[in-house]
């Protein structure tokens, strides 16, 4: 039976407003937002860092625990989806076995918009030390131009 | 009440010692989970970006240390961002049940895993009762 609890839905309301502001920069930085929570906060999971040089955009997302084999990326136009799942705990711990339980695990998905069009062709994504770096080329179209000025 | 045997306990130990001697350098406490089994005590941590080298496991006067030096893979300039990787550091004092000289860790894909396995005197021991 679910139970009606007017404190966690106001919790819930403070974060997502948090996280509305910290959109437009009113948060200091980002660095204390690290853990793998999904299910257990109102996050969108996994998060990413976007970077990216004259030839490519880097994907890096904060995957720990995330077995490589799960993970399934799929790129349209300028739209990359990230899945997979992270595993738990071994099933066998009763709950009482517990000391602490912070970490949390299942299934992810999120798609990113992609600032530029992109080459899907020539993706690559590797996996180390629980960070996904997905590697996108640019399009052609989107890289920049060095434009040369004429004397006349 | 739960009825459980609490034959090994970590407890988190404050670090506010760390904070004020060390202010520069900053760092984050990662998420652990900490589970008892048949055989000791179990503790996994997310530590997203940090390799094998650059983590630090140590006992210290039953005091457990975990810190790890956490580093971006991705190379270029930053367009958006979402987290920052900063170094990990977090203690956890330790019951003199755990036998030291036993522990174990290991890292795959950014989790730790360390096993702390009890001392032969606080392992359960089932006594044999005789019928006459």
């Amino acid at each position: 039976m679910a139970e009606w609890n007017h404190f966690s839905d106001v919790e819930a309301l403070r974060r997502e407003i948090g996280r509305a502001f910290e959109d437009f920069g009113f948060e200091q930085g980002p660095s204390h937002r690290v853990a793998f929570l999904p299910g257990r906060e109102p996050r969108r999971y996994p998060l990413v860092n976007l970077l990216e040089d004259k030839d490519h955009i880097y994907v890096e997302a904060l995957t720990p625990g995330v077995d490589p084999k799960s993970i399934n990326l799929t790129a349209m136009q300028n739209r990359l989806t990230l899945a997979g799942e992270k595993s738990g705990i071994p099933g066998d711990i009763k709950p009482e076995a517990f000391h602490r339980n912070e970490r949390a695990s299942g299934k992810f998905v999120r798609t990113i918009d992609l600032p530029v069009e992109i080459d899907e062709t020539g993706i690559q994504a590797e996996y180390k030390n629980g960070l996904l770096v997905v590697i996108l080329p640019k399009a052609e179209k989107a890289k920049p131009k060095q434009i040369s000025v004429k004397i006349a | 009440m739960a009825e459980r045997t609490v034959a090994a306990c970590a407890q988190e130990k404050a670090t506010s010692s760390r904070e004020e001697t060390r202010s520069q350098e900053r760092y984050i406490t990662p998420p652990v989970d900490i589970y008892e089994t048949t055989n000791g005590l179990v503790v996994t941590a997310d530590l997203p970006g940090v390799a094998k080298e650059s983590l630090d496991v140590r006992v210290e006067n039953n005091l457990l240390t975990i810190r790890g030096k956490a580093a971006h893979a991705a190379p270029g300039g930053p367009v958006y961002r979402e987290y920052g990787l900063v170094n990990f550091f977090r203690q956890f004092e330790l019951n003199e049940k755990v036998d030291q000289s036993k522990i174990s860790a290991e890292v795959k894909d950014g989790v730790l895993t360390l096993n702390l396995p009890k001392a032969e005197e606080a392992k359960p021991r089932k006594i044999e009762v005789k019928a006459e």
